[in-house]
């Protein structure tokens, strides 16, 4: 008896395991897809949409409802200090002679912190992202408890779907992906260096990163094919959750750069180093910056090698932002391509909020989302102009990342995460607030 | 974040932020999951470090002060409803409110704005402006970018202009007084989405 229930057991795994590989390995090898993805997107655009205009019609019967509201609370203008403080004295009673002072002065500063306090630019850009219509996934769902018996069931359906049909299937994929990927480059590095073996690392390479993204059902439109990074390049991304690395290895195939990991992450990197060279450090090389930025400078002199894979910001943003970009990849020298990519965050909220979450659980939310769906844009290749420092250069595709993905340019350091804000920032206020008072000397 | 937040909320809680502060509703639980994001320590009260975490007010010269004036005289830890009741100084005065109950003075009244704007220069909270403390806080305002002799005169000008009973500091009144010509009510107003 037990016999036969083990027997029906294996046999179930071997059927799933058969319909998997034909159905979804062996496409994803090959690049070739058979549209269930798309058909899949296609009938949740539609399920999303229903569900929009019921919310707005349950809105609209019950008004005590609070409307769902989008995109902030207060309404900030953006006047420069001095303009804004100009516009304070006008109304000021005596003619002033020496200092420039008066007591509503600081009435600016007082509107602007207070201001901060509801609303900043910075701390939120570290939580996720708001939705203009909920998504039916529980997690989003802020304000609305129960709208009507018809949408409870969608929802319902949809936790079953994502939960016991389409959770299973992901992780059967991202364990075939990674192992597919251990294995595989473990023994390509065994072959002797030759372009053979380079054309096979890479073909293992893309292959898993191809399974891996059917694991979360991605799809990714890929804009300006033709300004793909190129060999001896740096491709520089803005960044918001690890999945990026899957998103841009899809289309192509990188060096990646980083720190070398302990447990499953060291083992997966230990094995691609090994087949293609991949720049890992270790904790203390990293803080030495000459030599990480030599070691760059070596991968990226030699144009056989793969484009180097860097986020600059150092840290995930929430998918509505860009930070500030650190200079250090900027001084390494070689063409710069900008890449921007953005999810939509209407299937799952691709950004990994590491302070709440850690890479399993993130990983989880990510496979019990409807899918991942984002765009990159290509953008044409950016050399430093001369005389441009590096950090002027920073900006300028910082901006240029920012305008093609529609999102907003900020200057601030993505390290505000978990750094405070250095003091320099407040002299700079003070120093230009003093300028107002006595005027420039 | 949001989830969470909205629930902890009462609806009971939400009338009487209403009543007190004159926010409305969606504005409530709005600013509630600002509070709730704000709140690191997860205890429902947020602390000085709580406010100081966020950047543009770090580097607002002065931040430290307008943080101080969510604290009662004290106390080192404020709820929702003392956050609340500090924010309706910075509601715009909407024309149906003027006309209300004259017993009442709400929070957002030209005369409370302008008290929060007092208190910021008032360090020891004894309702009265001294040099030293206006050379403080001008101080906190300017940096090190300015030489004491220069502060100094600009702090004896401003009080001698504000001073109308030779006590050298300058009291509420006579803060009124000097700011009587400023549109206060637009210029201590932060003007809400929704």
């Amino acid at each position: 008896m037990e016999a036969t229930c083990w027997d029906v057991m294996l046999g179930i795994l071997q059927v799933w395991l058969c319909v998997l590989m034909g159905l979804i390995v062996f496409p994803a090898m090959f690049g070739v897809s058979l549209g269930f993805t798309d058909v899949y997107i296609k009938v949740l655009v539609k399920t999303l949409e229903w569900a929009t205009r019921r919310i707005q019609r349950g809105q609209k019967e019950q008004l005590e409802l609070p409307a769902h509201l989008p995109n902030g609370i207060i309404q900030r203008n953006d006047g420069s200090m001095e303009e804004e403080i100009e516009d304070l004295r006008r109304s000021h009673p005596k003619p002033l002679n020496g200092g420039d002072f008066t007591l509503s002065d600081v009435f600016y500063f007082c509107k602007k912190g207070v201001e901060c306090i509801m609303e900043d630019e910075v701390t939120q850009r570290f939580t996720s992202e708001e939705l203009a219509s909920w998504n039916l996934l529980t997690r989003t769902n802020n304000n609305f408890h129960f709208i009507s018996v018809r949408l409870t069931i969608i929802w319902g359906l949809g936790v079953f779907i994502r939960y016991c049909i389409l959770l299973p299937l992901r992780v059967t994929l991202a364990v075939i992906g990674l192992s597919w990927l251990v294995i595989g480059t473990s023994l390509v590095g065994l072959l002797p260096s030759s372009s053979v073996k380079d054309w096979i690392s890479d073909l293992i390479h893309i292959t898993c990163y191809r399974i891996c993204a059917r694991g979360l059902s991605a799809t990714i439109r890929y804009h300006n094919k033709e300004n793909r990074p190129k060999k001896g390049g740096i491709c520089v991304a803005n960044h918001t959750s690890p999945i990026d690395i899957v998103i841009l290895a899809n289309d192509g195939c990188y060096a990646m750069v980083g720190q070398v990991h302990g447990g499953m992450m060291g083992v997966i990197q230990r094995a691609m180093a090994r087949s293609c060279p991949h720049v890992w450090f270790e904790r203390s090389e990293m803080k030495d910056r000459h030599a990480v930025a030599r070691r760059l400078r070596n991968h990226v002199a030699d144009k056989t090698k793969l484009p180097i894979l860097i986020f600059p910001e150092g840290t995930c943003i929430n998918n509505t932002s860009v930070m500030m970009f650190k200079k250090g990849s900027f001084e390494i020298g070689g063409t710069i391509y900008p890449v921007a990519i953005k999810y939509d965050p209407q299937f799952g909220d691709a950004f990994w909020n590491s302070a709440k979450y850690n890479m399993v659980s993130y990983l989880l939310r990510m496979m019990t989302s409807w899918a991942i769906v984002c765009n990159v844009w290509y953008l044409p290749p950016m050399t430093r102009q001369e005389g441009e420092d590096a950090v002027h250069f920073a900006n300028r595709v910082k901006s240029a990342i920012a305008l093609q993905g529609g999102l907003v340019d900020l200057f601030w350091d993505g390290g505000l995460k978990r750094e405070k804000v250095k003091q320099s920032f407040k002299e700079e206020q003070q120093k230009m607030y003093s300028s107002m008072i006595v005027g420039q000397d | 974040m949001g989830s969470r937040a909205s629930s902890l909320l009462r609806e009971e809680d939400i009338d009487e932020i209403k009543k007190e502060t004159g926010f409305s509703h969606s504005q409530i639980t709005r600013l509630y999951s600002r509070f709730h994001s704000l709140d690191k320590g997860e205890n429902g009260a947020l602390s000085r470090e709580d406010f100081q975490r966020i950047p543009e007010l770090a580097i607002n010269p002065l931040g430290d002060r307008i943080i101080n004036a969510f604290f009662p005289e004290g106390e080192d830890q404020v709820n929702f409803r003392g956050f609340m009741r500090t924010l309706a100084h910075f509601r715009p005065v909407e024309d149906n409110e003027k006309n209300k109950d004259p017993n009442i003075e709400p929070l957002n009244s030209r005369n409370n704005k302008l008290l929060f704007a007092f208190r910021l220069y008032d360090l020891d909270r004894d309702d009265k402006i001294s040099r030293e403390e206006l050379l403080q806080v001008l101080r906190m305002m300017v940096g090190v970018n300015i030489s004491d002799e220069q502060l100094g005169s600009i702090a004896d000008r401003t009080i001698q202009e504000a001073d109308t009973n030779g006590d050298m500091c300058i009291s509420f009144s006579e803060f009124i007084k000097v700011l009587e010509k400023v549109d206060v009510e637009q210029k201590m107003s932060i003007r809400f989405l929704h």
